[in-house]
């Protein structure tokens, strides 16, 4: 041992000079680690935070939600099925294959390809080669959501994907369960390579020299991403110094970081709305607008936003988030218990009913206590809940079987844009079209159903936005849905991280410009 | 020895095939694993296309079926999260949760022998009485609440430790060891004495209560009869029969501690075994739950096989017993 020791020592003394002079390291913890890295074999989060890190996409959300060019210098509407995306000149792969047209269209044919990417990119063409810059991006029918969409192009190095492997699988193939080429191997265009990967353990990302965006003020030149999943480890890990940044932040933990001097937390307004569906195929009453009306009456969500969320959170009337452009100004959260009760009395359920109500307890903030206070409060207008919550694992087959009366959910628009809370959440439930399938509470209005499929084909916004506005409107009027809350995004780190700058809605930091002082 | 030996075998493959039935039976309830595989915009149609694919629609029987067949072969399976082989996934983890057992086992036996023997012998003085009173707290305080406040402690207000993973770790073969560099030995220190936390007081108390139990005997009151050093009677001739009992125990109370590693590595993120299980749980990987099941339970058997021949060992009444 000793001798050992002796042997060993001099290693260890160079690795810890080693760990002075790299000086911008970045220990980031998250919840978990990227599952694949393959940014087309899961839409995820993680996935997309991944893609982000080590792919660039052609356009990307700011902070201020709108949209910026990366690898697209710029783009222009041709028609109304046609955008033509101008490419970067000169960006390279890691590989050191230079990006052309030919990535972008390769990268779109794939995403169609894969199971959890193609209902994105169903209403896509394959895309059309211009010259070895530009490229034209092309959909079936007039898409207005078309820019939106491209912010889900990575390009991949469409060379160092293709061929075969030594297994003699072919490189470019999805897995989702075993072996795969891409699922080990990327080549991307973002300023960080992969290094070294321990699946669970960590993740090593160095950053690639011949990155294209010089322009970026970012200066972190390694990250070492572990997943830590435990929330109070993960917060003591931060505290202690043991690493700079996590995400996400637990709710419970928010005010013990705030107060600590060493750390930081930076929150903004998310676009999560939570909500909770009313089945009307279960449970009589709940056909009754009325008494839809007298729930949504009934449940203080103001308070749930303000008590519960300790104010994290933005207590909400309607799907869309300020700055969608369905966002709807007129429709105010309402909270008035008299009201709800003199709406049961209209209703002719003064004596109110018994009624069934499932919940998550690990999927959204504070998710257990929210459902706990929503019960209680409609036991205020007479109406006892038998609530029951259960793990994330659980959950979301006891939702799909609708083994509930009154079920949670929380959305956030892939596309963010209003329709898409439409689609899934509030059109018909349909097995053949696949509309309506987080539709548990079955409202169903064809005004509504025929205004979601309209928008999705109009392109000029004023129109788009006047529709979308209409939607919400009825939704809010007929009591669709009890919206509660968009639960706000969090981060934290040291004190020397600039994080404000890189984080946006989409809750994807984007490291590749963080500035370490 | 070889009839035990055979005996203990056979036992063992039983034990095993019912776990698996076990395992396999309760994989139907731990949630859907396209739930962790897809996104949650993933039209149902593509869900049970794949579902078809993957054999989960088939009956657990028939499943239990196809997983025995390959059983025999050595192939348990392919973790749907790590996408490789679930034992070579098994395997990989083993060393960290191993290591962290085995410092904790170093802990308990360094700590409860000494400290056993001497609350025995002067069962009045005030050390002794600390040591009782303090073992029913240390029993009484879960893991994980001991695990956190060390975590509080240690790391954040005197930031003395390092409050998760495994830290620098050297490969020999096929085995990551942390137990060859200071990092690494920092960074066991928190986890092996959270481990340790619930056998240590457990151990002090059975070791004695065994001496003390063994002191009052016949044939101790003849060695003090007969004048023989002090020493002598305690270590050597109570000492050795208290431990019989105690190797008893501790061959159980293995399988416990297995349990609770479960607990210390989830609240340190100790990358072995029981994180692995607990986060295989919560993502619905059913064939690296059933394959974890099965490797704890030959472990389980092997050690209690162990435990049966140091017995022998140290008692000959046993082995006998055995040859009659």
């Amino acid at each position: 041992m000793q001798k050992l020791f002796t042997r060993l020592f001099p290693i260890l003394l160079v690795l810890l000079l080693a760990g002075f002079v790299q000086a911008k390291t970045m220990k980031l913890a998250m919840d978990a680690d990227p599952v694949s890295l393959d940014p087309h074999m899961q839409l995820s989060g993680g996935m997309l935070q991944y893609s982000h890190m080590v792919f660039d996409p052609l356009v990307r959300w700011t902070k201020e939600t709108s949209i910026e060019g990366r690898l697209a210098e710029k783009w222009e509407r041709k028609d109304e099925k046609t955008v033509r995306f101008f490419l970067k000149k000169g960006v390279k792969f890691h590989s050191g294959n230079e990006l052309t047209a030919a990535d972008v269209i390769w990268t779109v044919k794939r995403l169609k390809d894969s199971v959890d990417f193609k209902g994105i990119f169903e209403q896509f063409e394959i895309p059309v080669q211009v010259d070895k810059y530009t490229v034209d991006i092309i959909t079936k029918v007039p898409y207005p959501l078309l820019i939106n969409t491209a912010t889900y192009i990575f390009p991949m190095d469409s060379q160092f994907y293709s061929g075969t492997d030594a297994k003699g699988t072919d490189k470019g193939v999805i897995n989702k369960t075993g072996y795969s080429f891409a699922n080990d191997n990327a080549s991307g265009t973002g300023k960080y390579t992969v290094v070294e990967r321990q699946q669970g353990v960590k993740v090593v990302f160095k950053e690639f020299k011949g990155y294209w965006d010089e322009a970026s003020p970012g200066n972190v030149e390694e990250i070492v991403l572990t997943p830590i999943k435990n929330d109070a480890t993960r917060v003591a890990a931060l505290l202690s110094g043991d690493v700079d940044f996590i995400m996400p932040v637990p709710p419970q933990d928010m005010d013990r970081i705030e107060k600590a001097s060493n750390v930081k937390l930076v929150t903004m307004s998310g676009t999560r709305i939570i909500t909770l569906q009313l089945n009307q195929q279960r449970v009589e009453a709940f056909k009754n607008e009325k008494v839809r009306q007298a729930i949504v009456y009934a449940i203080n969500n103001a308070g749930i936003a303000k008590k519960l969320m300790k104010g994290r959170a933005t207590v909400g009337g309607q799907n869309s988030p300020n700055g969608y452009l369905g966002y709807n100004a007129d429709l105010t959260p309402r909270y008035d218990l008299k009201k709800a009760k003199q709406l049961m009395k209209d209703a002719g359920y003064e004596k109110g009913f018994e009624i069934s109500m499932i919940a998550p307890n690990n999927r959204y903030v504070n998710d257990e206590k929210i459902a706990e206070a929503a019960a209680s409060m409609l036991g205020k207008i007479g109406i006892k809940v038998n609530l029951k919550t259960m793990p994330k694992a659980q959950y979301w087959d006891k939702f799909d079987e609708q083994v509930a009366d009154v079920q949670m959910i929380g959305w956030h628009s892939d596309t963010e844009d209003t329709g898409n809370f439409f689609e899934f959440l509030l059109m018909c439930p349909n097995k053949e079209t696949g509309y309506g399938q987080y539709n548990s509470g079955h409202y169903c209005n064809a005004e509504v159903d025929a205004l979601t499929l309209a928008v999705q084909s109009e392109t000029d916004d004023v129109k788009r936005t006047a529709m979308l506005k209409k939607m919400e409107k009825i939704a809010y009027d007929e009591a669709a849905f009890v919206p509660l809350h968009w639960q706000d995004l969090s981060w934290a780190g040291k004190t020397n991280l600039q994080i404000a700058p890189i984080v946006n809605v989409m809750n994807f930091p984007y490291f590749g410009d963080l500035v370490i002082e | 020895m070889i009839a035990f030996m055979i005996r203990r075998i056979t036992q063992a493959l039983i034990v095993i095939i019912i776990i698996s039935i076990i395992g396999f039976a309760i994989k139907q309830s731990v949630g859907d694993p396209l739930r962790e595989l897809m996104g949650i915009s993933v039209s149902m149609e593509e869900r049970e296309e794949f579902r078809e694919k993957l054999g989960l629609n088939d009956p657990w029987y028939v499943q239990y079926g196809r997983f025995l067949g390959n059983a025999v072969k050595g192939d348990l399976g392919t973790s749907m999260f790590y996408k490789r082989p679930a034992t070579e996934v098994i395997l990989e983890k083993a060393p960290a949760t191993l290591e962290l057992v085995f410092v904790s086992s170093l802990i308990i036996i360094f700590l409860s022998v000494p400290l056993g023997i001497f609350s025995a012998i002067k069962p009045n003085s005030l050390l002794s009485r600390l040591l009782m009173g303090g073992s029913i707290v240390g029993v009484s305080i879960p893991v994980f609440l001991t695990a956190i406040m060390m975590v509080y402690v240690f790391s954040i207000k005197l930031g003395w430790l390092p409050s998760y993973g495994r830290g620098e770790v050297v490969m020999i073969g096929g085995w990551g060891t942390g137990l060859l560099t200071v990092d690494g030995w920092k960074h066991i220190i928190m986890p092996s004495i959270a481990l340790s936390s619930i056998m240590l007081p457990l151990f002090i108390r059975l070791i004695r209560s065994e001496m003390m139990e063994v002191l009052e005997s016949e044939y101790i009151k003849y060695a003090w009869a007969k004048g023989i050093n002090k020493k002598r009677v305690w270590f050597v001739h109570a000492f050795k029969n208290t431990l019989l009992p105690v190797i008893t125990v501790g061959g159980v109370q293995l399988g416990v501690t297995i349990a609770f590693t479960i607990l210390t590595e989830t609240v340190f993120q100790w990358q072995g075994l029981g994180f692995m299980f607990m986060e295989a749980v919560e993502r619905s990987d059913a064939p690296l739950l059933v394959a974890y099941l099965m490797f704890v339970g030959i472990v389980m058997v092997g050690v209690n096989t162990i435990v049966d021949m140091i017995y022998g060992l140290v008692n000959p009444t046993v082995r006998i017993a055995g040859v009659k």
